[in-house]
C-alpha cells in the first residue's frame, strides 16, 4: 500500500514534487492538529493556564497552512488537470483541510476554557473525567492520521468503528456531570465549561471519522460518508 | 483466460476484481481480457475479435467493441496504440491501404459491412468520417457540402439542394458566420470554421455514424470549444466515435472511454468512472501521466 499514491511516476518531475509536497503539508497541519489536541487535554487536566493560553492562541498555525494547502490543491487542480487517484487525492485532501481546521477550532476552544478552569481550586474531583475520553480521540485522531500516511483503509475503518465508543463515553459523562451539577450547583459554571470541553472532543472524534472515510475515498474510490460501519465494511470487501 | 461474448448486453468483465491481471501478462499475451463494458445494451455497430496487420506487423490484437446508439464513445491511447487504426475499420479506410488486412466481424445495424454485396461509397456516406487537419475540396462552402449529397442523389432540384445545404451548415454551426459568402471558397474559411465546414459535409448525405479522427488538433480553445458544443448537440441523431489525444477533450465529450494500449483494448467503461476510478493500471497510469 505504501507506494499506492505513486507520486514518484508521473513523466513530470514537477508534477510529483508538488503532489509530494501537497502529502507532506496535510501531514505537517495534522502533526499540528494532532499536537495542539494533546496539549489541549494535558492543560485541562492538570489545570495548566500557560500551557492552555499556548493552545487557545495557536490556532493561527493550522488556519495558515488550511490556506496554504487550499492554494496549493487549486493550483494543481488548475495546471495539472488531475485524473483518477490523484484527482481524488486533491479531492480527498480538500475535504480532509477543512476537518483539520475545525478540530484545531475545537482544541483551541478547550484551550480557552482550560484557561477559566485553571483558576478553580476544586478541579481535581471532576476535571479528570474527560481525560479517558480525550485520550480516546487523540488515539483516533492519530490512528486517522497514520491511516492516510499508509493510505491503509482497513484501518481507517477500525478508526470508523471506534466512533460509536466515544459517542457512549460522551454521554455517559454528560449523565456524570449533570449528577455533579445537582450536588454542587455553586460549580455549575465550571461544570457547563468541562461538559463543553467534552463535547469538543466527541467532536474532534467525529472529524477523525471525516478523515478516514476520505482516506477510503483516496484508495477506494468510493464515498462511504454517512454510511455506517456495518455498511462501509460491506463496501470495501465487496 | 476465458473470453467472455455476451454480444447486445452490458457485460461488465472482471468488476468484481480490483487489479484482474498482471500489465506485463496483459501487455503480452494475445487472449488478454478487456476490462470493463466493452458491450453496449442498444449497439449502433458492433466489431468482434479484430485483428488488424499492416504487412507482417499486427497493429490490432482481438479487440470487440460496440459503439452504442446515440453514444459518445472516446477512445484514448498513446501513439501507435491501434485507435484510429481501429476507428478506420468501422467505415472501411484501412481498404485503400493496399498492406493492410483486416480479421473480424463488423456490423452495422447487425449487418455485415465487410460483406462482398457492400458498397464501401455507401458504407461510408452512412458512417461519415472528419478528420485531423480540416481537409476542404478547392471548392466554394455551397460545393464542399452540396458534393455529397450530389453525387448520392439526395437532392431533385436546385431547391432541394438549397435546403440540404443550409441545414448541413446550421447544425454544423457554420450558417450564420457564412451565409453571405457560400460561393467563396471553403479554404479561406479560418481553421475552426473548416473543420466545421468538413463536419457539416460529413452530416449532408445524412450519416447514422460520425468517426472523428482527432478533429480538434489543430485547432485553437475556442474553435475546440465549438467543436465539443456541436459533438454534444449532434449526439441526439447521431452516433459518434471519436479519436482524441486530448484527455480533458475525452472526458469532456464522451459517455463511454476505450482505452487502448499497444493494439489492444485494455479498458472500456463510463467515462466519469474511467477518470475518477479506472479499473486498469494501464489505464490509470495513461490519464494521470505516469510512464508506464
Amino acid at each position: 500500500m505504501e507506494n499506492y499514491l505513486q507520486t514518484d511516476q508521473h513523466t513530470s518531475q514537477r508534477y510529483n514534487a508538488e503532489l509530494e509536497a501537497l502529502r507532506s503539508s496535510v501531514l505537517t497541519m495534522g502533526g499540528l492538529v494532532e499536537q495542539q489536541c494533546r496539549q489541549a487535554l494535558e492543560a485541562l487536566v492538570n489545570g495548566d493556564e500557560e500551557l492552555a493560553r499556548t493552545v487557545a492562541k495557536s490556532d493561527h498555525l493550522v488556519n495558515e497552512l488550511e490556506l496554504q494547502i487550499s492554494a496549493q490543491c487549486t493550483d494543481i487542480l488548475a495546471r495539472r488537470q488531475p485524473a483518477a487517484r490523484d484527482l481524488r487525492m486533491v479531492v480527498a485532501i480538500i475535504r480532509m483541510v477543512a476537518n483539520l481546521e475545525r478540530i484545531g477550532d475545537e482544541a483551541a476552544k478547550v484551550g480557552r476554557m482550560a484557561m477559566k478552569l485553571a483558576y478553580d481550586r476544586d478541579r481535581q474531583s471532576y476535571y479528570s473525567e474527560p481525560q479517558h475520553l480525550g485520550e480516546g480521540v487523540g488515539a483516533m485522531l492519530r490512528g486517522a492520521l497514520d491511516a492516510f500516511a499508509r493510505l491503509d483503509v482497513d484501518a481507517a475503518i477500525d478508526i470508523i468503528a471506534r466512533d460509536e465508543q466515544i459517542d457512549r463515553e460522551f454521554k455517559t459523562l454528560n449523565r456524570l456531570l449533570m449528577t455533579h451539577m445537582m450536588e454542587q450547583p455553586q460549580r455549575v459554571k465550571s461544570m457547563l465549561r468541562v461538559n463543553s470541553c467534552s463535547r469538543a472532543f466527541e467532536r474532534i472524534g467525529d472529524h477523525a471519522v471525516n478523515l478516514c472515510e476520505e482516506v477510503i475515498y483516496l484508495v477506494d474510490g468510493s464515498d462511504v460518508r454517512h454510511l455506517t460501519v456495518e455498511e462501509v465494511r460491506q463496501r470495501h470487501s465487496s | 483466460m476465458e473470453r467472455v461474448e455476451q454480444p447486445g448486453t452490458a457485460g461488465d468483465i472482471a468488476s468484481t476484481s480490483k487489479r484482474p491481471l498482471d500489465i506485463r501478462e496483459h501487455v503480452e499475451r494475445a487472449d488478454y481480457q478487456t476490462i470493463g463494458t466493452p458491450f453496449a445494451k442498444d449497439a449502433k455497430m458492433t466489431a468482434r475479435n479484430v485483428n488488424v496487420y499492416y504487412a507482417d506487423k499486427q497493429a490490432i490484437t482481438n479487440v470487440s467493441l460496440d459503439i452504442g446508439r446515440n453514444e459518445v464513445i472516446a477512445m484514448i491511447g498513446p501513439s501507435g496504440c491501434g485507435k484510429s487504426t481501429f476507428l478506420r475499420t468501422l467505415n472501411r479506410m484501412n481498404d485503400i491501404i493496399p498492406i493492410c488486412r483486416v480479421e473480424g466481424e463488423f456490423a452495422l445495424d447487425g449487418e455485415d459491412i465487410y460483406g462482398e454485396e457492400q458498397d464501401t461509397v455507401l458504407l461510408r456516406a452512412r458512417v461519415g468520417m472528419v478528420f485531423q487537419k480540416p481537409n476542404p475540396f478547392p471548392k466554394s462552402i455551397y460545393e464542399n457540402v452540396a458534393y455529397g449529397p450530389r453525387i448520392h442523389g439526395l437532392a431533385h432540384n436546385k431547391a432541394e439542394m438549397d435546403e440540404i445545404v443550409e441545414d448541413s451548415l446550421r447544425r454544423a454551426s457554420l450558417f450564420n458566420e457564412v451565409k453571405d459568402q457560400l460561393d467563396k471558397p471553403g479554404t479561406g474559411l479560418s481553421g475552426g470554421q473548416q473543420q466545421r465546414l468538413c463536419i457539416a459535409r460529413a452530416i449532408a448525405v445524412s450519416p447514422e455514424v460520425i468517426l472523428m479522427d482527432e478533429p480538434c488538433s489543430a485547432l485553437d480553445p475556442i474553435a475546440t470549444a465549438r467543436i465539443e458544443e456541436l459533438i454534444d448537440e449532434l449526439r441526439e441523431n447521431y452516433t459518434i466515435a471519436i479519436v482524441t489525444h486530448s484527455m480533458q477533450q475525452a472526458a469532456r465529450v464522451s459517455q463511454r472511454t476505450a482505452y487502448f494500449h499497444m493494439g489492444k483494448l485494455i479498458e472500456v467503461g463510463d467515462t466519469k468512472q474511467v477518470f475518477t476510478m479506472p479499473k486498469h493500471e494501464l489505464t490509470e497510469n495513461y490519464i494521470t501521466g505516469r510512464f508506464g
